[in-house]
């Protein structure tokens, strides 16, 4: 039997597809639906006797009374908005410091990416080591060699909070910049010109013609780091573990310690399906956004 | 303004930038080469003694290289098998009639944003039932599923915009699929697959959340997990933990050093055209 070009190659195309779409479907939207099977039922990891017994939204009514649960949404919130809006400031600033053409730029470019690159683990302890209350360097660069006023940064919860902003403002940063400057590159020198001829001065070709065109681009670089602060985790658990006394502790953090730490396979799920409910939202803004921006193109 | 002036401001600016941007990896860095009087000296030592003491305790007594084994063998394996499952799915997304294209291609983005909570329990679950906990196999098999959907994204986008008489005229010449993948399109790809090989093994290298829920015993810990855990005697042994920071850091600096425009265009490939 001679199958038809279009057909065979249809067929052919299915094959190729096939391993990619084994992977994501058993590991990745399989676990979703279990996620949230497991978060209707009870059960603890060890305990196989009392396990998979229905309970309905039990599980998810104990979530809502639950303070540690609802001060961890409150701190991710917080922590999500903070770093994401100085992300994207001192992303904007390197992105146009990079975006500039200088000599050397190619290693300015690879030194900006630095941080993007380290492990988020490394980059904990680091910033762990700098804030340590003896040795840390930030101590001695504030109160010097008076060690008597040395403060335990990460002992206290608000510089707790703080310092776990600041490590990550700090690490990706530079991303949020390499999404910029992709959007700085579309913008033609042609316009900058064109004002200059017409008297306008630096501050105003920002305003007017930057801003305005890279505005698709920073919307993204939004999108993208807010989903990724969401899911905020190595920081978390390196530099503070959740504490002082839950003062960092976010949703990503307490969901492991619930289900891996304590074995609350099935009411740590809750925390699960609730976190990939908020993500899958932005995710869904993200791609609305994409495609707006893939038509514009095309016109 | 003169020009001058606006020069200095600039260079200033970048100057800044770049320190802030290398100013902790290079104190680390420092410390690592520090002895363990100058680590804890007030006020700090800036020019450490370039001593190795903490590289050898860290390899000695925490078993740093073990952990850089399984770093590697873990990172190199996810990378290998997701950039040949890429290839093929991108070739047949970018070049094929296939149904369902863009839904396909959202489904890999949404995968690419869940939070690894949101999978974490049936995940293990999954692997405790297959007897992969404490397996490389183990979590090379999440470390796939998640570095696909950047694989698919990066190869597809520059697979599509190879130009379409390229498949006619080998056609015409009787080449297959496979031929047409192999002998035209992959060799004319070669920068992104290895844009896309740069990113996944960084992604494989740097990853934490899933290394640390799989591999539970030490021997099988990659070096996040194995940073992240260290503990002294008494106090945290900084030195040791700076040192094992430094070799888990080296190689990534190094890939960005020299391959720093491949990846910038294949982050916004990845994040934006798609």
């Amino acid at each position: 039997m001679r199958l038809s070009l279009n057909l065979k190659e249809k067929i052919f195309a299915t094959i190729l597809i096939m391993p990619c779409l084994i992977f994501v479907i058993v590991f990745a939207f399989y676990p979703i639906f279990f996620s949230f099977w497991l978060s209707l039922h009870r059960v603890i990891i060890g305990l196989p006797s009392i396990n998979n017994v229905f309970v309905g939204i039990d599980n998810y009514l104990s979530l809502f009374q639950d303070k540690v649960a609802l001060h961890a949404m409150l701190n991710t919130l917080i922590f999500v908005s903070i770093s994401t809006f100085f992300e994207i400031l001192f992303g904007l600033v390197i992105a146009i410091v990079i975006h500039k053409k200088f000599k050397g730029r190619g290693i300015i470019r690879a030194s900006v990416l630095v941080p993007w690159a380290i492990p988020t683990v490394v980059s904990s302890q680091m910033w762990r080591f700098i804030f340590n209350d003896k040795y840390g360097v930030l101590n001695f660069i504030i109160y010097g060699t008076d060690i008597a006023k040395y403060k335990a940064w990460l002992a206290e919860p608000f510089y707790a909070f703080v310092a776990i902003i600041v490590a990550d403002v700090w690490k990706t940063s530079s991303f949020a910049a390499l999404l910029i400057l992709a959007g700085l590159q579309n913008i033609p020198e042609e316009l900058y010109d064109a004002a200059k001829i017409d008297g306008a001065n630096a501050w105003q070709r920002f305003r007017k013609i930057t801003l305005p065109l890279i505005k698709p681009s920073l919307l993204i670089a939004l999108l993208f780091r807010s989903m990724d602060a969401f899911r905020v985790f190595d920081l978390v658990f390196v530099m503070t573990q959740g504490g002082p006394a839950d003062a960092t502790n976010v949703l990503q953090f307490y969901g492991y310690k619930k289900i891996f730490g304590e074995g609350f396979m099935g009411y740590g799920s809750t925390i699960s399906v609730l976190v990939f409910i908020i993500s899958f939202v932005i995710a869904l803004i993200y791609i609305k956004t994409i495609r707006i921006k893939l038509f514009q193109n095309d016109k | 303004m003169t020009n001058k002036i606006k020069n200095i401001l600039f260079y200033t600016l970048v100057f800044i930038v770049v320190f802030l941007s290398l100013f902790p990896f290079l104190w680390f860095l420092c410390t690592s080469l520090k002895t363990e009087l100058e680590v804890t000296s007030i006020p700090p030592v800036i020019l450490p003694s370039f001593s190795i003491n903490f590289y050898l305790s860290a390899i000695k007594k925490h078993g740093l290289l073990n952990f850089l084994k399984n770093s590697f063998i873990v990172a190199t394996t996810t990378t290998l098998i997701t950039i040949i499952i890429s290839i093929l799915t991108g070739y047949a997304l970018a070049r094929l009639k296939i149904k369902r294209k863009g839904l396909i291609l959202k489904g890999l983005l949404v995968v690419s944003m869940f939070p690894q909570i949101s999978i974490a329990g049936p995940v293990w679950k999954i692997l405790y039932s297959l007897g992969l906990l404490n397996n490389y196999i183990g979590l090379v098999i999440p470390y796939v599923t998640l570095t696909l959907p950047l694989g698919v994204w990066i190869l597809s986008s520059f697979f599509s915009e190879l130009p379409h008489e390229l498949e006619a005229s080998a056609k015409i010449d009787g080449c297959g699929y496979i031929q047409i993948l192999f002998k035209i399109i992959l060799p004319l790809s070669l920068p992104g697959v290895f844009t896309a090989t740069i990113l996944v093994f960084i992604y494989a290298w740097n990853e934490f959340f899933f290394a640390l829920l799989i591999m539970t015993q030490k021997k099988y810990q990659t070096l996040p997990v194995g940073i992240a855990l260290f503990q002294g005697e008494y106090t945290l042994p900084w030195g040791e933990i700076a040192a094992a920071s430094t070799v888990a850091t080296i190689p990534l600096v190094l890939l960005v050093l020299i391959f720093q425009q491949k990846i910038i265009s294949g982050l916004s490939a990845g994040a934006i055209k798609g």
